[in-house]
């Protein structure tokens, strides 16, 4: 349509004065708000016109041919600046000028038949943004190419100007661009605050006691702090959260009768990965194509079951070839979110239309993954076993190696394995058959087809549609897949660590980045594409992008480097004045203050209580869950039918060993904002509703660590301004002061005072939770202590990483 | 909502309150569990602002209510007739009718596919004459006030896809429930119960499950999730205060709360605390509107005779039906229930008998009941599953008994109130219930018809996420004027 040229096109007529008014009507009717914005001197086509070009024109002028208008392109040079095929006297952009650019003439004409983009996309321009592309055109419209897509290099460090806040290469870069914006950082934090900040992000776990007692009497170098940290197994379980959402971990299969699998050897592993240091280049190989390692370890192939963590059906009617191919589709959208930053998926039904990736290319990404000796649904296949809680290709692992090369698995007694295989399950044929696998522990890996498998184009995406056959590749536009690498996951691997890759570094490190400070640097943690943000600083993202290379892809180095920097030791004191610089604080001229995950509010709780048990490893657990949650959605079907809730130690494992079943997922998880891991996901959405003060407010699990830590404070005798003191201590991880100890001392006064009338209900509020209770003390004081603690659990500065 | 918070004594949280209003918040929508935090700009997940401003048009409903037969209820024992099914009784499904579609893996290696038709007898009902089948004598006795849709089609063979179809408009989940797609939109009408509510129940027959992606939001903000209600004694998550505490000790408790959080504020200044603090004050109306809403116990006799026996007992459908009404008046902007136990793949005259005695009465009271109090109008109630039943049988076909697996290709659902047509069959099916003939119904144009009634257009209610923008029905979805009023 672009290029259908009238002859009496706008600009001839628009001139002079006329053009103004025609203008300001215009920009009337497209904006909802006025924009203040000021038209930059000199245009960057990255900074500038691509997002807005990304947005309104390549869904018909772009990459993808089929849907591609009158033939023309933008997202090309060549393209945009040739003759138009259905006006060759004419061009899409003359550089230089905009007067003589279709592209111009059509954005600006008032003729709605004409219009760019057409009413009926509803889309349309504002007045800015067509300003912005004339300038464009007029500085000689410069192409660039997408930021993401050019290797990063390391820039000289940028001159500041208060040089003595400065604590390493971060600063330079984050200070340069605070300064740009006026604004100054924030002093250092408070050493507690600082510590707790530390622990949170490097264990996932309050500092206990001990430590906030030492650091009160001694000043601990941070160096060293972080260097003891990396070496505690609490630093392992900590990374694999994130990891786990990444992966799409989970202990059921996920589909409809949802019954149990038994992945978890490989969550083990990836602790143990983390806990070793391992490098990021041999963690996502080893997971992508361990088993096409030479002679590879059985370590090498379990670590594959990260591609085997997608739902899998096990529903009688699934159609064998469908849900293989959906298999394959997950690995390949997997890739391109967690590792690539690139969303392949858009792709897969056609060429995408944003981003330089053709639908050939999608397929050519897939074949690396469709050659997996696996079924889409096995037991539509004779002679394999109904639910079994591994799928094939798979491994077994033997108590022995469990005491050899695979130390790190946690593997339970034989009981246990029986009653986590089982549960309630009514006896049948799929009982007997789950029974017979219970002696052996099976996890899914990787592994492909001798002969391998043909990939075919599959059309619109469709199981049953194939046309052309492709053999593996990689889009070329980020970087071409060399001839001498194998096609296959290995050589995928090796192409993605390839030196002059230019997304795998940023897109880890920008992870990282988020873990920690809450935004990436890439607020689009999933998508560096064209319709993807720009970094908010860009030389501080590929600074760190190569210095981790430069580094041997290092992960505790890159953590360290961010920890040790001015930027992340500063407090979180936040002023009017920031906020209304920069609301959302990009550009870290403070520490943004963060609602602490799911995971950790479980194991502060736990943690500060004594409650914690710290087993790492092994099967997931069933805490305490509202009842009737499992009951209420189920078939009545599978070992999952019904929720077996655990007891004893098993009930007080950190939140990323709480059991996660696909189709019910667990709901205090679930409410604090956790994944469901039905598909991977880079980044957790952070919301704030009444349902978690709710669960805050009477989630058993944090009445009971409340009884339990006011038990603990009594027997040890201490009065109360001590009892309050020391909880809130735990709790807060800095000494309250006397405005909190005088509100909270009252709200025990008001306690007690109920209490003492009416022991009974201090005995009905004591009753929650399996842990026994200390009988020997008086119930009103344990109470009213509890309800106390329990406060203190709910407030905001507790749930807060600062 | 200014109003809504000063009411509290609360301090917006005036950074993102005024960033929202830059955006124009008179016009776009208010999430069901509203926290000013919800608007949190800047990453990919924003509010389109020249997308939102809904409604899109004037609405015809202002809530819904939808009974959703899990399982797959076979159409051809309940409003789509087709005696020529019972002439060729026995008979091989020609091929000329099935023409090489796909089959589930269920019945794909059967090596006969016997035409079987309905054992139960059906009547015409109405000014519109239509068909309905003895299981349902309470749902014929509202065929003026409901609209039989005949010509429902859908993509997916299997429940689990086609479910998520049906409510999320994809097969593979992760994508956000039709309800938080109306949360996100419209937002609630009472501020202090969720837009989006889910009640389940179970019958007899063989059942499939739900799963709880169904009312996920996907991608939208985790305040437009599908709130569960449960029969237990907490209908909502974490509702009730602990055993022993009594409401006003938690006042007390939460007004301290408040001192030290606004203690922190004036230390450290981030405004998100007093965020929390409105949170909790939120979570606190609700443990006194939720109970509200959920009781039953006022309901005269007259209204439980209606809804039948069983809606004295909770977690029941009927029970479920009438919880629907209460919290639909109450401002609940999209009441989903799913029942349990329509997959009828053999026993199925027994099964689908039982399942309609438990969902007819009630259903049909439904609608009777908003009918009398004036909301019908404004509320659309919508029961169907999730694709239809073969016309052959699967597995052993005898005189008395059969079963029916999976038919995507057509399955009737019906509509009621919210600007819909009364009294109205719309579209057919061939004389042996296989393929439509006339005025197909895709999945996705009834979703677009659901949000159209409720004053929005599908093609604009999208949600930014990923570099790509989302809606409910994809890239495909026509509104079906016919059957609007």
């Amino acid at each position: 349509m672009f290029g259908m040229v009238k002859k009496n096109n706008c600009i001839t007529w628009l001139s002079g004065p006329v053009l103004l008014i025609v203008f300001f009507s215009l920009a009337c009717e497209n904006q909802k708000k006025p924009t203040g914005e000021d038209i930059p001197e000199s245009i960057s086509y990255n900074l500038h016109i691509r997002p807005i070009l990304s947005e309104n024109c390549f869904a018909c002028h772009g990459p993808d041919a089929n849907k591609r208008e009158a033939g023309l392109r933008l997202d090309r040079e060549q393209d945009a600046f040739a003759a138009l095929k259905e006006a060759p006297d004419r061009r899409a952009i003359s550089p230089g000028k905009p007067h003589q650019s279709e592209v111009y003439a059509r954005i600006m004409t008032a003729d709605e038949t004409e219009r760019m983009p057409p009413p009926s996309s509803n889309l349309s321009l504002s007045n800015h943004q067509v300003q912005l592309i004339k300038s464009w055109i007029r500085q000689g419209a410069e192409y660039e190419p997408h930021w993401a897509f050019v290797p990063p290099e390391k820039a000289t460090l940028p001159e500041v100007e208060a040089a003595d806040w400065v604590q390493n290469e971060i600063d330079h870069f984050a200070l340069s661009a605070m300064e740009g914006k006026g604004l100054q950082p924030n002093k250092r934090a408070e050493k507690q605050s600082l510590v707790r900040r530390i622990y949170f992000d490097l264990t996932g776990l309050p500092p206990s006691q001990e430590v906030l007692n030492r650091i009160e009497k001694e000043e601990i170098p941070l160096n060293a702090l972080i260097d003891t940290l990396f070496a505690t197994p609490a630093y392992g379980e900590k990374m694999a959260v994130s990891w786990m959402d990444v992966a799409r971990y989970a202990d059921s299969h996920g589909y409809q009768d949802d019954y149990y699998r038994t992945q978890w050897p490989w969550r083990d592993w990836v602790i143990h990965a983390f806990n070793q240091n391992m490098p990021y280049d041999q963690f996502i190989t080893w997971q992508l194509a361990g088993d096409l390692l030479p002679d590879p370890t059985k370590e090498q192939i379990l670590a594959t079951g990260f591609n085997r963590n997608h739902k899998i059906t096990e529903e009688s009617g699934a159609i064998d070839e469908e849900y293989r191919v959906m298999y394959a589709v997950d690995r390949t959208n997997t890739l391109g979110k967690a590792m690539l930053g690139i969303t392949l998926e858009c792709a897969q039904c056609h060429d995408h239309k944003y981003d330089p990736i053709s639908q050939e290319e999608y397929f050519q990404v897939f074949a690396f993954f469709n050659s997996v000796a696996e079924k889409g649904i096995e037991e539509a296949s004779p002679g394999f076993s109904k639910k079994s809680p591994a799928k094939l290709p798979l491994m077994e692992i033997t108590e022995g190696e469990t005491r050899d090369i695979l130390q790190f698995i946690n593997m339970p007694d034989s009981a246990r394995r029986v009653q986590t295989l089982l549960a309630n399950m009514s006896k049948g044929t799929n009982y007997n058959s789950l029974l017979a696998e219970a002696n052996v522990l099976k996890v899914s890996v990787m592994g492909d087809l001798d002969s391998g498998r043909t990939t075919f184009i599959l059309d619109r995406g469709a199981y049953d549609a194939p046309t052309e056959p492709v053999e593996e590749g990689a889009p070329t536009a980020i970087l071409d897949f060399p001839d001498h690498l194998p096609k296959n996951r290995l050589g995928l691997a090796q192409w993605l660590f390839d030196p002059n890759h230019p997304l795998t570094a940023r897109v880890y490190v920008n992870r990282v980045w988020q873990e920690i400070f809450g935004i990436g640097l890439v607020d689009t943690p999933g998508d560096f594409g064209m319709q993807g943000s720009l970094p908010i600083n860009q030389a501080l993202l590929d600074w760190l992008a190569v210095d981790f290379m430069e580094n041997g892809w290092d992960i505790q180095y890159l953590l360290k480097k961010i920890l040790m920097s001015a930027s992340y030791q500063q407090s979180a004191a936040v002023t009017p004045e920031k906020i209304e610089i920069d609301p959302d604080n990009r550009y870290l001229s403070r520490f943004p203050r963060q609602r602490l995950k799911a995971e950790e509010i479980r194991d502060l709780v736990l943690a500060s209580s004594g409650l914690l048990n710290r087993e790492i490893g092994g099967p997931s657990v069933k805490p305490y869950q509202p009842e009737g949650l499992w009951e209420a959605a189920t078939s009545g079907r599978g070992n999952l039918a019904a929720y077996q809730q655990d007891t004893g130690k098993y009930l007080y494992r950190r939140g990323l060993y709480t059991f996660i079943k696909r189709t019910v997922p667990p709901p205090q998880m679930i409410l604090f904002d956790a994944s469901n891991r039905d598909a991977c996901e880079v980044e957790r959405v952070k919301t704030s509703t009444p349902l978690q003060a709710l669960a805050m407010m009477n989630d058993p699990f944090v009445l009971e660590a409340s009884r339990v830590l006011a038990e603990k404070l009594l027997a040890e005798k201490s009065s109360l301004p001590e009892s309050i003191h020391s909880a809130f201590y735990r709790i807060v991880g800095r000494p309250p002061d006397d405005k909190e100890i005088a509100v909270l001392t009252a709200t025990h006064t008001d306690f007690i005072e109920v209490y003492n009338k009416d022991q009974d209900r201090a005995a009905q509020v004591l009753a929650v939770g399996e842990y026994p209770a200390n009988d020997s003390l008086p119930v009103a004081v344990k109470a009213a202590l509890m309800q106390v603690i329990s406060l203190i659990y709910n407030l905001e500065e507790t749930n807060t990483k600062s | 909502m200014e109003k809504e918070l000063l009411k509290h004594g609360l301090h917006v949280n005036r950074r993102h309150f005024l960033s929202s209003m830059s955006i124009g918040l008179g016009s776009v929508a208010l999430g069901s569990l509203l926290i000013p935090d919800l608007f949190r700009s800047t990453k990919d997940g924003v509010v389109d602002e020249a997308a939102l401003g809904v409604p899109h048009f004037a609405p015809k409903a202002k809530r819904v209510i939808y009974l959703f037969q899990n399982g797959a209820p076979s159409q051809l024992e309940s409003f789509d007739f087709k005696p020529k099914l019972r002439e060729m009784w026995g008979e091989e499904l020609p091929e000329s009718i099935r023409q090489g579609q796909r089959l589930t893996g269920m019945t794909a290696s059967q090596s006969s596919f016997p035409l079987v038709g309905s054992i139960y007898d059906f009547q015409q009902y109405g000014e519109a004459r239509a068909w309905v089948s003895e299981l349902f004598p309470h749902t014929a006795k509202i065929v003026d006030d409901i609209c039989i849709v005949k010509s429902m089609h859908t993509e997916s063979i299997n429940h689990d896809p086609a479910l998520t179809f049906f409510q999320t408009g994809a097969q593979q989940g992760n994508r956000p429930s039709m309800g938080s797609w109306l949360s996100y939109g419209l937002g609630s009408e009472n501020q202090n119960l969720p837009a989006f509510t889910v009640l389940l129940s179970k019958g007899k027959g063989n059942g499939q499950g739900v799963y709880s992606k169904l009312w996920s939001n996907g991608f939208l903000p985790a305040t437009h999730q599908g709130v569960q209600f449960s029969n237990g004694e907490d209908p909502v998550l974490f509702l009730n205060n602990p055993d022993g505490m009594r409401k006003e000790e938690r006042r007390k408790m939460l007004d301290q709360l408040a001192l030290l959080n606004e203690h922190s504020f004036q230390k450290v200044g981030d405004p998100e605390i007093q965020t929390r603090v409105a949170q909790y004050e939120m979570a606190y109306r609700m443990q006194t509107a939720v109970p509200e809403a959920t009781d039953l116990s006022k309901e005269p006799d007259r209204i439980f005779d209606m809804y039948g026996e069983d809606s004295r007992k909770p977690g029941t459908f009927a029970a479920n039906c009438l919880l629907a009404r209460k919290l639909s008046e109450s401002g609940v902007r999209f009441v989903q229930l799913y029942h349990q136990g329509w997959d009828q793949h053999g026993n199925l005259p027994s099964e689908m008998a039982s399942q309609a005695r438990d969902v007819d009465q009630a259903s049909a009271a439904l609608v009777k009941d908003l009918k009398q109090r004036g909301l019908l109008e404004e509320t659309l109630v919508i029961w169907g599953g999730e694709f239809g039943r073969t016309n052959y049988s699967q597995g052993k076909l005898t005189r008395d008994n059969y079963g029916r697996d999976h038919h995507p290709r057509c399955f009737s659902i019906w509509m009621a109130g919210g600007g819909i047509k009364p009294g109205m069959v719309y579209g057919a099916t061939d004389e042996l219930g296989y393929n439509i003939t006339t005025n197909p119904v895709h999945v996705h144009d009834f979703q677009a018809t659901v949000l159209h009634q409720l004053g929005l257009d599908h093609e604009k209610l999208i949600y930014r996420h990923l570099g790509r923008k989302f809606r409910l029905t994809d890239v495909s979805g026509k509104v079906i004027r016919d059957i609007l009023t």
